[in-house]
């Protein structure tokens, strides 16, 4: 069985899929603030992968460049991310999605 | 005499009464009641004294015709007070100012003990001011101010005894049948103002030609034929023309003297004089003409009729009033202006002296105002009698007196008219002459002669005029009767209003009698020494137009007049004064001789006589149908309309609307954050897609 070379569109729907699956992620998770960050990141790791398939596949160095600043803003956001849970959950002692709805209208 | 009338006398005119009515109203308790009457009559002598001077003046060829005060201009429109004095306006400020200031005088008797005294004052000074105004007019906007100041002042004094439900009822009739007419007149206004763009006499009359050309958009109709029939509405309602005669037998609610000056003189007069005034229009339209002669002899005959069941003596004296009217509004019709102006002066005179004398009756028979109460009182109120008599004898048309001369004048002029309705108009003024014979001297008899009723009164009942009633007699007079304090009749008194026994009447004192004297006058010598100037001389040759190739019945008038002897002799073979022979003979045969014959008739025919009863049953169509109507609509547009579609539908229900969307709104906020992020993703997608569309749309077809 032969299925041919792996190309650009290969590598972009498996970001595709990725990012498809944290907004997924976002959205069906009804327990866990921690399974929202790590989507977050899924989504970021997703498009990562986007920049870097283009940088390989257009011989554009520039993709990669920007994966590195793609990665650096992805580390303090998720710090950032997680201080604002733990200060959270100090003052509302849970970290259920469910349960944080005082902006409800 | 000058041939210049100076504006400042012309001005002092109507400007005196107003003075009069300033000081009497506003001033009342300061300058107490001999305060009021003597600034009221005062203003109102002086304005008699001037007006007199004016006449001499116009008589001798003086006119006027300026502006005195230019009060807005709007565009090309002009809005002021003016004067047009010329011999109309001359005859009715001598009228006017004299008929007010007999009556002026004769309040001073009648509403002796009334507490409202001052304000009566002001009230009739008031209305002599407005009706001055309306007649000295040169122009549309003021002759509508007087127009509906009189009105208002008709309103005022109707209603003077303002706790008395039938005399509210009364004047709220008369204000809004009067507003019918005020509809029309209106209208007739506003389209002079739209097609000849003035609201000045002079002009629209100058343009009258070219809007005689011009058709009523959208309908067949010819546009002056319009403006005059709109016109005439306004005169309806103000000469209380049939249908909208129904106030003036309710006005009779008022005190005498109103109805002496407003009601059979003066205000009732206006939509004569106006259409008068307006000669040179109502010339151009013989549609208009015509609807006014059919009008006018409706009211002329069947009112008369009216006046013939009449149990109340002031109502005889308003049925023939609204009678006379018509007769003058049928001269009208026939384009015999100066006649039916001719007949406004003289029975201005006789009429006010017929109320006025009514009003001494009443006073002499204590408030009681029914005829069959009356009687034989020739012997104890010889000048009320002597007067009353030579006011009959003006008003049935006998030879020589006033009113002969200016009836016969109408009833020749008829005969003379070429107009399609001329026929019945005809039929209608003669038979109108029998008719008027017949109640006037039926009341004459029935008060003046005969048995002595008010030894025991067939019928007693309630007097009308009690509730805060004048009296001429020294005590004042409360419902409560027999004891008031000061009452000076004591027992017999109040066995008249027990037991149907009165004493004696006696003659009113000499404030009451003076102007019956001055008014039978007039009444009798007028007709006889002005017949010649007024209507075949040149009286009113510019203020009067008429179109004499097609209206020739003034001319055959002219043709057939030799001198008010000659008439007075010539009319002795003609079918009118038969008539009205035929009427005093049949009421002093029935009323008289024979008294159970017209009891007789009167079962015989009495589905006529219940139809009579009840006003030909106008007052109960207006009452259940227009009335009721016309509340019913109220009521519905207020639930239906401002209560349904308004507050429920437009203000509260849009107040719902946005509860309702908002409601809707709100579950977008769940709270949850990953919502919100979610949302926002979806929303930058969106945005993304719809602006980058034509990129991918080309990028999809490749």
């Amino acid at each position: 069985m032969s299925f041919g070379p792996i190309t650009l569109g290969h590598y972009l729907s498996l970001g595709g899929m990725l990012f498809a699956l944290s907004v997924i992620g976002i959205y069906m998770n009804r327990r866990n603030l921690i399974v929202l960050l790590m989507a977050i990141e899924l989504m970021l790791l997703a498009v990562n992968l986007n920049f870097v398939a283009f940088s390989h596949y257009l011989g554009d160095l520039g993709g990669q460049v920007f994966v590195f600043f793609i990665l650096t803003v992805a580390a303090a956001e998720s710090a950032i991310g997680l201080a604002i849970l733990v200060v959270l959950f100090r003052n509302r002692s849970t970290i259920n999605v469910e349960e944080l709805d005082t902006l409800k209208g | 005499m000058s041939a210049q009338l100076s504006q400042n006398m012309l001005l002092a005119v109507p400007l005196a009464p107003l003075v009069g009515a300033v000081v009497a109203g506003f001033f009342g308790k300061a300058v107490g009641r001999a305060g009021a009457h003597t600034a009221t009559i005062l203003g109102v002598l002086i304005a008699f004294a001037i007006s007199v001077a004016v006449l001499f003046d116009v008589v001798a060829g003086a006119r006027f015709n300026a502006t005195i005060y230019e009060w807005m201009v709007l565009g090309s429109l002009k809005m002021e007070v003016g004067f047009l004095v010329d011999g109309l306006t001359a005859m009715m400020m001598v009228v006017v100012t004299f008929v007010s200031l007999m009556v002026h005088i004769y309040t001073i008797g009648y509403m002796k003990d009334d507490p409202g005294y001052q304000r009566f004052f002001c009230y009739i000074s008031l209305f002599t001011f407005s009706m001055l105004m309306l007649v000295m007019s040169n122009n549309f906007l003021q002759l509508f101010f007087g127009w509906e100041a009189v009105g208002l002042v008709s309103y005022l004094l109707i209603g003077f005894w303002y706790k008395k439900p039938t005399a509210i009822f009364a004047n709220m009739k008369a204000f809004l049948v009067n507003r019918v007419g005020d509809f029309g007149f209106i209208l007739g206004i506003g389209l002079i103002v739209a097609y000849a763009g003035t609201l000045s006499y002079a002009e629209t009359f100058a343009r009258a030609d070219e809007l005689a050309k011009l058709g009523f958009p959208g309908t067949d109709w010819m546009l002056i034929t319009v403006i005059c029939i709109c016109l005439f509405i306004g005169a309806m309602g103000k000469s209380a023309q049939f249908p909208l005669h129904v106030w003036l037998p309710d006005s009779m609610e008022g005190p005498t003297p109103i109805s002496a000056l407003i009601h059979a003189a003066t205000m009732v007069t206006a939509g004569i004089f106006m259409v008068a005034r307006m000669s040179p229009l109502f010339e151009l339209s013989d549609t208009a003409l015509n609807f006014i002669l059919i009008i006018g002899s409706i009211t002329a005959l069947f009112m008369g009729f009216l006046g013939i069941i009449q149990t109340d003596i002031k109502r005889v004296v308003a049925y023939s009033t609204l009678s006379q009217l018509g007769y003058m509004t049928v001269a009208l019709g026939v384009s015999a202006y100066s006649v039916a102006v001719f007949h406004l002066m003289t029975h201005a005179f006789f009429k006010a002296l017929l109320f006025l004398a009514a009003g001494s009756v009443i006073i002499g028979m204590h408030h009681d105002q029914d005829i069959r109460n009356m009687g034989g009182l020739w012997k104890y109120m010889k000048i009320t009698w002597i007067t009353s008599l030579l006011g009959s004898l003006a008003l049935i048309g006998t030879p020589l007196f006033s009113g002969f001369y200016s009836k016969d004048s109408i009833i020749l002029a008829v005969h003379a008219s070429q107009l399609p309705a001329a026929g019945w108009a005809y039929f209608a003024v003669v038979a109108g002459v029998f008719v008027t014979a017949f109640y006037s001297f039926r009341m004459y008899f029935l008060v003046f002669h005969g048995k002595e009723n008010f030894r025991h009164k067939p019928f007693p009942g309630e007097h009308d005029d009690h509730v805060d009633d004048a009296h001429a007699h020294g005590g004042a007079h409360r419902d409560e009767h027999g004891d008031a304090p000061g009452d000076t009749h004591g027992d017999a008194h109040r066995d008249a209003h027990g037991g149907g026994q009165a004493h004696t009447p006696h003659e009113s004192p000499a404030v009451v009698w003076l102007p019956l004297v001055l008014l039978a006058i007039p009444s009798v010598v007028i007709g006889y020494l002005t017949i010649g100037p007024m209507l075949h001389g040149d009286f009113f040759k510019d203020a009067i137009f008429v179109d004499a190739a097609r209206h020739p019945a003034m001319q055959e008038l002219g043709a057939m007049f030799h001198g008010a002897a000659a008439m007075a002799t010539h009319a002795l073979g003609t079918l009118p004064l038969w008539l009205a022979v035929g009427g005093v003979v049949t009421a002093y045969l029935f009323y008289m001789v024979m008294p159970s014959v017209p009891v007789a008739i009167g079962r015989a025919l009495s589905p006529i006589v219940k139809l009579l009863e009840n006003k030909y049953y106008l007052d109960w169509f207006n009452e259940h149908v227009l009335a009721a109507g016309t509340r019913l609509l109220g009521r519905g547009l207020w639930k239906g309309g401002d209560g349904f579609l308004i507050d429920g539908l437009l203000v509260n229900g849009s107040a719902r609307l946005v509860g309702m969307v908002a409601g809707l709104s709100r579950l977008v906020q769940t709270g949850h954050v990953y919502w919100y992020a979610l949302v926002m993703l979806l929303g930058v997608f969106g945005l993304l897609t719809w602006q980058l569309w034509p990129a991918l749309a080309g990028l999809a077809g490749h």
